[in-house]
């Protein structure tokens, strides 16, 4: 049994009136990477700021790395690395200096280990390039160093491969199953689905509640309350209020030149083809698909 | 076929010794959504702002509608809405306020611009919000808020530039919903940048953007039968072994952990034969496999493919 990184109990906070994060209780074990995705105003910044001891709960409990929020939130700090979407690096310092700066924060003044750090996330060659002539690729990746070169145990990471095409992403992301590999425990917080399909398990929140929090196969799986579709038929725009006014239809939208339905597990594809003739489009084609993160997003959004 | 309302030949734009923009052709057609996918600094930015006539192309020529944007830069302007990537808004000016101002820049007249605005605004879903400060809307609402003022003028053309940045995915859905609409119900043309796969699946043609040059353009659809191998997904435990384990076989082009499952692309026929040699090395290596399926390769497997087979 492995230890918990983090494990929140009826976690509260409140703002005046208005409940932020309303009671949240789960538990992340060492090991893992977890995503986080949820509307804005949702809770999940609010949550990080608690887990982070920067503000204090309204009520409940929780440790991180075994400290208490409340009471050790410079230890918690001291151990955790985090990494902003929009990265802090000053763009007319070198690679290396910049590095060198954030290990001084944290009071790291060996050498080896800052040398070993950008072996690590592989700016070896880059280490005397000023970071206003770095790549949005390259400077994720310092980013990502300066925010693991305390040797943190548990990681914050905040839409850390915004702005990079596919390939870059999955060489990120690799360093980062590198660093979970070695017992890091990471905390992913995303609005993109891209994104969060890296993480092992993902959290839903929606209005201060965690709705779901699970393995993406399994989200797709268990918490989509329908089966999902692609469905093709002119005019698209008569097609979607055909859509939006059925019974049988959980949820529809346009995408692109066609449009995704989720229908409810009990309801025949073809009942939808028939109502659409009622309504005189003829020529639906409807096939079902395999759904997507976005899918069980919206679908628990909606309701 | 719908008629042809952005078309770019052989653009190229040099920012010091650094091509921007090299060579690229595209057109965009009446009521068709265009996107332009790829990294930051792929050129996507510039290439929108050669085409709305922001920049001067070193060669090649962009006509709008039937205007060439060089030589008849106001005209073509006219057909054009443009939403930047960070586009201004007066904060201490009300909704309604910022698109009037947007509507008499555009030259709508004192009654023309107030059923206009408050046509864009019931559009856009600002209308409750009308009379409330700019600086008090969330990000998401300011977004619409700027699409609203790019569309005052009833554009034929629209230029969108990493719309949804930062943007949570319930409002990205409302904002694609309205420009799919736009692009159904009033046939405009759209050129639409992201980095990211899922926004470009919902577009009706897609450029994958590296270095400047469009490496390949089509529709999802095709760009995804387009891929010459198979892809399969493998779950089991432990991950990094099994990854281990099939990155080892040289017929595997590549295998991509994700958060609870693997992804490999097999090149090579017959595909089961490797399959099930793998099955039986995880086995022997004390690893377990609960699921190997064939699936349907999306958008980005196809990007990474083309990158490997262009850049290795």
């Amino acid at each position: 049994m492995s230890e918990f990184v983090i494990q929140t109990n009826n976690l509260t906070k409140r703002f005046g009136d208005f409940t932020a994060v309303d009671q949240l209780t789960f538990a992340i074990q060492a090991g893992e990477v977890v995503g986080y995705l949820g509307p804005n105003g949702s809770g999940k910044t609010t949550t990080m700021r608690m887990l982070l001891g920067l503000i204090l709960p309204t009520e409940g409990t929780a440790t991180v790395l075994g400290y208490d929020i409340r009471q050790d939130s410079d230890a918690i700090r001291a151990e955790v690395g985090y990494m902003s979407q929009k990265f802090s690096l000053y763009h007319d310092l070198t690679v290396n200096e910049n590095l060198h700066f954030y290990a001084g924060v944290y009071g790291i003044n060996n050498e080896n280990q800052i040398q070993a750090c950008l072996d690590r996330v592989g700016l070896e060659k880059q280490k005397n390039i000023l970071v206003s002539n770095l790549s949005t690729g390259w400077k994720q990746r310092l980013a990502l160093a300066t925010a693991i070169v305390h040797h943190p145990r548990l990681l914050f990471l905040d839409e850390p491969t915004s702005g990079v095409d596919p390939t870059a992403r999955r060489a990120f992301w690799d360093l980062i199953y590198e660093l979970v590999a070695e017992g890091i425990t990471a905390l992913v917080t995303t609005h993109y689905m891209d994104e969060a399909e890296y993480c092992g398990r993902v959290g839903i929140m929606r209005e201060g509640k965690l709705l779901a929090l699970d393995t993406p196969s399994n989200l797709k799986i268990s918490t989509l309350p329908g089966k999902a579709y692609d469905l093709r038929a002119q005019p698209i725009l008569d097609t979607l209020q055909v859509l939006e006014q059925s019974q049988h239809v959980l949820r529809s939208g346009l995408v692109g030149d066609h449009l995704r339905v989720i229908l409810s597990s009990e309801v025949k594809p073809e009942t939808i083809v028939e109502e659409l003739k009622n309504h005189s489009v003829n020529n639906a084609e409807i096939e079902q698909v395999e759904p997507t993160l976005e899918d069980v997003f919206l679908s628990l959004a909606a309701q | 076929m719908a008629t042809v309302m952005i078309q770019a030949e052989h653009i190229s734009k040099k920012f010091a010794d650094n091509w921007a923009v090299k060579d690229i052709s595209l057109q965009v057609h009446a009521g068709e959504i265009y996107g332009l996918v790829g990294a930051d600094g792929a050129g996507k930015t510039t290439t929108m702002r050669l085409i709305c006539g922001v920049l001067h192309l070193d060669s090649g020529s962009i006509t709008v509608g039937n205007f060439d944007i060089n030589r008849q830069t106001d005209q073509a302007r006219s057909l054009i809405g443009y939403l930047a990537q960070r586009f201004s808004l007066y904060e201490d000016l009300t909704v309604l306020e910022n698109i009037r101002f947007f509507a008499e820049v555009r030259g709508l007249t004192a009654d023309e611009w107030l059923p206009r605005c408050l046509d864009i605004l019931n559009f856009v879903g600002l209308l409750d919000f009308k009379d409330r400060f700019a600086g008090k809307l969330s990000g998401g609402m300011k977004q619409k808020l700027g699409l609203a003022a790019a569309l005052v003028h009833k554009p034929k053309i629209l230029l969108l530039d990493e719309p949804t940045t930062g943007v949570d995915p319930v409002t990205r859905q409302d904002f694609w919903q309205l420009i799919i609409k736009l692009a159904a119900q009033e046939g405009v043309a759209m050129l639409v940048s992201t980095p990211y796969m899922d926004e470009a699946s919902r577009c009706h043609r897609v450029g994958f953007m590296r270095e400047g040059k469009i490496l390949v353009e089509d529709t999802p659809g095709n760009l995804q039968k387009s891929l010459k191998g198979k892809i399969f997904e493998l779950k089991g435990s432990p991950l990094p072994l099994l990854r281990k384990i099939v990155q080892n076989h040289p017929l595997v082009k590549y295998a991509q952990m994700f958060g609870d499952r693997i992804h490999l692309y097999i090149s090579a026929d017959p595909s089961q034969t490797i399959l099930e040699a793998l099955s039986q090395t995880i086995v022997e290596q004390g690893g377990s496999l609960t699921n190997l399926r064939m699936i349907e390769p999306q958008l980005e497997d196809v990007f990474i493919s083309l990158i490997e087979t262009n850049y290795e």
